[in-house]
C-alpha cells in the first residue's frame, strides 16, 4: 500500500500533502466507485493545490454511476503518496450466486475501465470459483498470477496477495474485497493503490467493530433510523409513502403504483411478520419525508391480526396528527375488525381490499386533495 | 399428487422451542402437518404440547423416524443446523431463519449439496402441498388443493400470487418458496424440474425478483425441457439501480440482474410474463389458454 493520510480538512489536506512530499494523490472518500471518472480523484502537484483540490471537493455531492443521481456528499480524503506506475491490474473475490461459492476474479486489463472490459473482452477477465471444502490453494492463484502476465518475485508476492485477500474475505465476512487497479510500480514494487469492500449485513453480529467505522454522513438519515427499528427503507423520488410486508411484495406494490399513475416516495419493509410496534415507527419515518402527500399500505400478514395493525397506524398517524390521505389494503385475520377501527378513526383513511384497486384509489385520492 | 412433501412427511422442528419457532410448530400443526418432534440442545427429554423435544436430531430422527427438519434456529446457529440435520439423513431441510451469514451458507450448500438431503432456503417462508402438509411461516387459508405449482424467491408475494390463484379458480400442487438470499438450496430450476415430474401438476407459476441471473437461468431450462406451461412475475421494474431492496439477494449491481432483461429472457424463452403483479392469477390462467 502507498503511504496515505485520511483528512477531513482542505488544511489537514494541505498538511498530508507537505508529508507525502508535495506531490500526492486527492481521493475523495464516499461509499461508491466510479469516483475517478466522476473527478473525485486528482493529483496535486505541490500542497497549495491540493489545499485548492480539496476545498472544491469537500462538501460537495459527488455523482458517479454508482450512486443515483442525488449523489454522496464527501467528508473524508484521502491523501496519498505519489506512484509511478507500470502496469495496472484487477484484483477481486466475490460472492457467485450461480456456483454458490467465493469466485476470484482477476484482469490484466484493469483500473477505472474495468466495468469497459468486462462488456466488451470478457476473455481478458480470469475468473476461478473457490471450492469451499479445500479454500484457496496457491497453485490455483499461481496460475491466475501467470495467466496476468506476472512472473517471477512479483508474481510470488502477488499469489500470496490472493491468499491473504481470501482469508480476508472469509475472516471479516465480506461479500466482495476489491483491490483496484493493483499496480506494479516503475520500480518493480507490487502496490494495492485503491481497494474496496462490501461487508456481509447478515454477519455484522461476529463483528461488531463495523457499528464504528459506518461513517453515517454518507447514508439518508431516514435510513439510519429505519435500520434501528429493523426495517429496511429506501428512499425515492415520488410523493406515496408505501409500508409493505416483506420485500418481494414491497416491490411489486412499488410497481403496480407507477403503473396506475403513482410515484412512490419510499420502498419500506416492515418485515414479513410485521408488529404493531414496526408498523407504528415505520408510519411515522414515512411522514419524516417531506416530500410525501399520501401514504398506502399494503400487509399481506395472514397469520398476524389486522384489527392489531390497524391500530398500529392510528396511533402512529394520530400521535402526528396527519391528515394526508391513506389507502390501507390488509389481508389476513379479523380484516373487518381492522377496517372498521380505521374507518371508525379520525384519519382521512380508505380501506381496499385489492393490490391494484388499493393502488388505483390512493392516485384518485391525491389527485381529488389537489387544488 | 405433489412435490417434496406430503400428508405422509414426519416433521422435526429444529428451534421449536423458541417464540418463533413454537407459534409456527402450532400453526403447521393446527393445519394438519404431521410434528413429531422438536429439537432443542439442552431442553431434551420435555414436551411441549405433547410434542417430544430431543437434544439432537440424530436421536430425533432415530426415535421418531422424521424426514423433514424446519428450522427456525437464530442466525448464528442456522447454518449448523442444516448440518446436523443433513448429518441425520433426513430427505428435505426447511431453514426459514433470516439472516443466516453468507459465509456460513456456502459451505453448507456444499455440504448439502455433496449428500441426499435437498434443502429450501434460507429467508424463506417454506412449502406446502395445500390439505396436507404444511411446512412454514405462510398462512394456510388462502391455499386450495389443486394442480398449479408455485415456486418463489418471496415470502408475502407469494401469498398474494397464491391467493390470486385461488381467486381465479386454480388450486396449487405444492408451492416452494426458495427464499431471498444469494446462496440457497434449492433453486428456480431444481424446483421446475420436480413440478415437470410431477404428473399432477399441470403448469408452474414462477414468482422472481430483481438480482443475480436465477431467472435467466430458469428461463433457459423451460425454454430446453419443460413440457408444461409456465407463467411468471417479476418484482422490481420501477427499482432503483444500487439499492438493496429489503432481500439480501435483491440489488441490480453493474447494470446486471434487471427486471426488463428477466422478464425479456422468460418471454423469449416462451413463458407467460405477468407485467403487473395484480394479473398472476390471469397470466397463469392465460398460459394454460383458459383465459377468459
Amino acid at each position: 500500500m502507498p503511504r496515505g493520510r485520511v483528512t477531513v480538512t482542505a488544511d489537514q489536506v494541505e498538511r498530508a500533502a507537505k508529508m507525502m512530499g508535495g506531490r500526492c494523490v486527492v481521493k475523495a472518500q464516499i461509499y461508491a466507485g466510479g469516483r475517478g471518472k466522476a473527478g473525485g480523484v486528482q493529483i496535486a502537484h505541490h500542497p497549495e493545490q491540493a489545499h485548492e483540490i480539496a476545498k472544491e471537493l469537500f462538501g460537495k455531492r459527488m455523482v458517479t454511476h454508482q450512486t443515483g443521481p442525488e449523489g454522496l456528499k464527501v467528508r473524508r480524503i484521502l491523501v496519498e503518496e505519489t506512484v509511478e506506475v507500470g502496469r495496472e491490474f484487477y484484483l477481486s473475490i466475490t460472492l457467485d450466486r450461480q456456483s454458490s461459492r467465493y469466485c476470484l476474479i482477476a484482469s490484466a486489463e484493469g483500473g477505472v475501465n474495468i466495468e469497459e472490459v468486462a462488456a466488451t473482452t470478457p476473455e481478458k477477465i480470469h475468473t476461478l470459483t473457490i471450492d469451499p471444502y479445500t479454500g484457496l490453494r496457491s497453485y490455483e492463484a499461481r496460475q491466475i498470477v501467470l495467466k496476468l502476465g506476472l512472473t517471477g518475485g512479483i508474481a510470488e508476492d502477488c499469489v500470496q496477495l490472493i491468499l491473504n485477500l481470501y482469508r480476508c474475505c472469509l475472516e471479516k465476512d465480506c461479500s466482495l474485497v476489491e483491490i483496484n487497479p493493483l499496480v506494479v510500480t516503475k520500480a518493480g514494487w507490487l502496490l494495492a493503490l485503491d481497494a474496496k469492500i462490501n461487508f456481509d449485513d447478515n454477519a455484522i453480529f461476529r463483528h461488531w467493530e463495523y457499528h464504528e467505522m459506518q461513517d453515517y454522513s454518507q447514508m439518508d438519515p431516514l435510513e439510519i433510523s429505519a435500520g434501528k427499528f429493523d426495517l429496511s427503507y429506501i428512499k425515492l423520488d415520488g410523493n406515496i409513502g408505501c409500508m409493505v410486508n416483506g420485500a418481494g411484495l414491497a416491490m411489486a406494490t412499488l410497481d403496480v403504483l407507477k403503473e396506475s399513475g403513482g410515484d412512490p416516495a419510499n420502498f419500506l419493509d416492515v418485515g414479513g411478520g410485521a408488529t404493531r410496534e414496526k408498523v407504528a415507527e415505520a408510519f411515522k419515518i414515512i411522514l419524516q419525508d417531506k416530500d410525501v402527500e399520501a401514504v398506502f399500505v399494503n400487509i399481506f400478514g395472514g397469520i398476524m391480526r389486522c384489527d392489531v395493525i390497524a391500530q398500529g397506524i392510528i396511533e402512529a398517524a394520530s400521535e402526528v396528527s396527519c391528515q394526508l390521505p391513506i389507502v390501507v389494503r390488509m389481508d389476513g385475520s379479523q380484516v373487518e375488525e381492522g377496517k372498521a377501527l380505521l374507518t371508525e378513526s379520525p384519519l382521512n383513511v380508505q380501506c381496499a381490499d385489492f393490490l391494484g384497486e388499493g393502488a388505483k384509489l390512493i392516485v384518485a385520492m391525491m389527485k381529488r386533495e389537489e387544488p | 399428487m405433489s412435490i417434496l412433501v406430503n400428508a405422509q412427511s414426519k416433521i422435526i422442528v429444529q428451534g421449536m422451542t423458541g417464540k418463533t419457532g413454537m407459534f409456527h410448530t402450532r400453526e403447521c400443526r393446527d393445519y394438519g402437518t404431521n410434528i413429531v418432534a422438536g429439537v432443542t440442545p439442552g431442553k431434551g427429554g420435555i414436551h411441549v404440547d405433547g410434542i417430544p423435544v430431543f437434544d439432537t436430531m440424530e436421536e430425533a430422527v432415530r426415535i421418531t423416524g422424521g424426514n423433514v427438519s424446519m428450522i427456525f434456529v437464530p442466525p448464528p446457529g442456522a447454518a449448523d443446523a442444516i448440518l446436523e440435520a443433513c448429518d441425520a439423513g433426513v430427505d428435505l431441510v426447511v431453514c426459514i431463519t433470516e439472516g443466516v451469514p453468507v459465509r456460513d451458507m456456502v459451505m453448507a450448500r456444499q455440504v448439502v449439496a455433496d449428500s441426499k438431503t435437498k434443502l429450501i432456503g434460507p429467508n424463506c417462508p417454506g412449502l406446502i402441498t395445500p390439505g396436507e402438509c404444511k411446512i412454514g411461516i405462510m398462512p394456510g387459508y388462502i391455499h386450495k388443493p389443486g394442480k398449479i405449482g408455485v415456486v418463489s424467491r418471496s415470502g408475502t408475494l407469494t401469498y398474494e400470487a397464491v391467493k390470486q390463484l385461488t381467486d381465479v379458480g386454480l388450486g396449487q400442487s405444492t408451492c416452494v418458496g426458495i427464499g431471498g438470499d444469494p446462496i440457497i438450496g434449492l433453486k428456480f430450476i431444481d424446483v421446475l424440474k420436480l413440478f415437470n415430474d410431477d404428473p399432477e401438476t399441470e403448469g408452474v407459476l414462477m414468482i422472481g425478483e430483481i438480482g443475480g441471473s436465477a431467472e435467466e437461468e430458469a428461463a433457459a431450462w423451460v425454454k430446453e425441457n419443460m413440457t408444461k406451461p409456465v407463467a411468471a412475475f417479476i418484482a422490481g421494474v420501477t427499482a432503483p439501480p444500487g439499492k438493496r431492496m429489503g432481500h439480501a439477494g435483491a440489488i441490480i449491481s453493474g447494470g446486471k440482474g434487471r427486471a426488463e432483461d428477466k422478464i425479456a429472457a422468460l418471454t423469449e424463452c416462451g413463458v407467460t410474463v405477468s407485467t403487473s403483479p395484480t394479473a398472476m392469477g390471469q397470466a397463469m390462467l392465460k398460459a394454460l389458454g383458459r383465459e377468459s
